[in-house]
């Protein structure tokens, strides 16, 4: 027995509207990034390039009365011809545009547009991440970063936070790109020697993302200037080669209670963890007294494998995502360690001192913190 | 034996081993018997006797400052780490 493709009824707006009325099915066969400016609400969302795949599932029974609709009607006729091909037996398509459905009245939802049409197809795939989708894209394009050294570690960190859409990157560093900087500052180029680092940097990222705001800082971080560097960012990424750096920092941080990624190398081995005040240990709880910088050599006397600032840094602004968006577990408390000579990664845990003189019981910023809370 | 992590800034006081292994039944023990074959290290990660607070030391993943110090015991099998602070970075 041979069955006859039923006809596909065409109705206008204010004939569709009655039959969604009247318990019809809207099948919306737009693409999704159609359906988030604005769809009918109780509709179903079933891209016509999905329809062959998942029909079956989505509309089981043959005979479901179905009203299906794109933006103008032509996708939608050629979705209702073939269901009509495959057996669906009760077919409307709303001919006429959503603008004729919105005019005459029908129900629309428009959701809170939390990304441009452009920052929905340029971090795609990670909007499509369950832990971030559009909220945490927009939290990522709302967050303030810092990091302090456009270096080795602040390269393949500040590449990876612009070209994900991390709204704004503040780059702390009063040097020139060097020729022997190349072989692990990626951010830097040849043409570029002789060059502040802030600026080539920003360069390298506007071309990477223009959407991210670049602030250069070109100037040392230091005591006089550290509280008016950080004030203004959501988390600090440490990649700077010295002591003093990293202890004026951290007592800052501390007392202002921004989060700081903390990056170490030398020559084959790395080091990173996270600092999140009063939640988990500083960096003076780890070493209570500043060590002498003869302790600290620099890539520029021992030297470092390319590679290295870059696993590390990367590792970093992995933390950096995590702090932002608020999933996941941070290394708050865990000093990772990383030998590339081995391919090893080793952790040890790091305790919060009670008496660390920035953030335990004895500081007076732990009191005010505890004042706050 | 107790195998002992030794980071890169400490190497070359022990001929840049990555690792060595030392017989003790304490971490001082441990350390007095590594500082025997190696005494350039022993000024690294002690002072007066007692453990540097530029050098944490770990056996596993514990902070021995958290347990008994020097006193800490070490089995056998533990790995003791050596981890000074390291500050470097990359300009």
């Amino acid at each position: 027995m041979t069955t006859t493709p039923t006809a596909v009824r065409l109705v206008s707006a204010v004939d569709a509207m009655k039959l969604a009325d009247a318990g019809y099915r809207i099948l919306d066969v737009r693409e999704p990034v159609e359906w988030n400016e604005g769809h009918i609400p109780g509709a179903t969302l079933l891209p016509l390039a999905d329809l062959a795949s998942r029909i079956a599932e989505v509309v089981p029974e043959l005979d479901t009365p179905l009203l299906l609709h794109c933006a103008v009607g032509a996708r939608s006729a050629r979705a209702a011809a073939y269901l009509a091909s495959i057996g669906y037996t009760d077919l409307v398509n709303l001919h006429g545009s959503l603008a004729d459905w919105r005019a005459a009245g029908g129900a629309w939802e428009a959701p809170e547009q939390l990304l441009t049409p452009a920052q929905q197809r340029r971090y795609s795939r990670q909007t499509l991440i369950p832990e971030i989708g559009q909220a945490g894209q927009r939290k990522l394009l709302d967050s303030r970063v810092l990091l302090i050294g456009a270096g080795g570690l602040g390269s393949p960190a500040a590449l990876y936070l612009a070209a994900s859409g991390v709204g704004t990157i503040g780059l702390v560093d009063d040097d020139v790109v060097d020729e022997s900087n190349l072989q692990r500052q990626v951010l830097h180029t040849v043409d570029r020697i002789g060059q502040p680092k802030t600026s080539s940097a920003r360069t390298t990222l506007a071309a990477l993302n223009p959407e991210t705001v670049v602030v250069e800082h070109r100037e040392r971080l230091s005591a006089d200037n550290v509280e008016r560097l950080i004030a203004d960012y959501d988390v600090i990424v440490d990649g700077t080669d010295n002591f003093d750096t990293r202890y004026v920092l951290n007592d800052a941080a501390v007392r202002l209670r921004k989060p700081v990624v903390h990056g170490s190398i030398y020559r084959w081995d790395g080091q990173v963890t996270t600092f999140v005040p009063f939640e988990g240990p500083c960096y003076r709880c780890m070493y209570p007294i500043q060590p002498p910088e003869e302790l600290a050599p620099s890539c520029a006397v021992a030297g470092v494998l390319g590679v290295l600032p870059g696993i590390a840094g990367m590792l970093q602004a992995n933390e950096v995502f995590k702090l932002l968006l608020g999933v996941g577990e941070t290394l708050a408390g865990r000093l990772l360690m990383f030998d590339a000579m081995s391919t090893e990664f080793n952790e040890v845990r790091i305790w919060r001192d009670p008496a660390c003189p920035s953030c335990g019981e004895g500081s007076p910023w732990a009191a005010e913190e505890a004042r706050d809370r | 034996m107790t195998t002992i992590r030794i980071p890169p800034v400490l190497r070359e006081t022990v001929g840049g081993s990555r690792m060595l292994s030392a017989s003790g039944r304490t971490v001082a023990e441990v350390l007095d018997d590594l500082f025997a074959s190696y005494p350039a290290l022993r000024d690294r990660v002690t002072e007066g006797g007692e453990l540097s607070s530029f050098v944490n030391v770990y056996v596993n993943d514990r902070d021995v400052r958290y347990r008994d110090g020097l006193a800490t015991p070490v089995g056998e099998d533990d790995t003791v780490i050596l981890l000074p602070a390291m500050a470097g970075g990359s300009r």
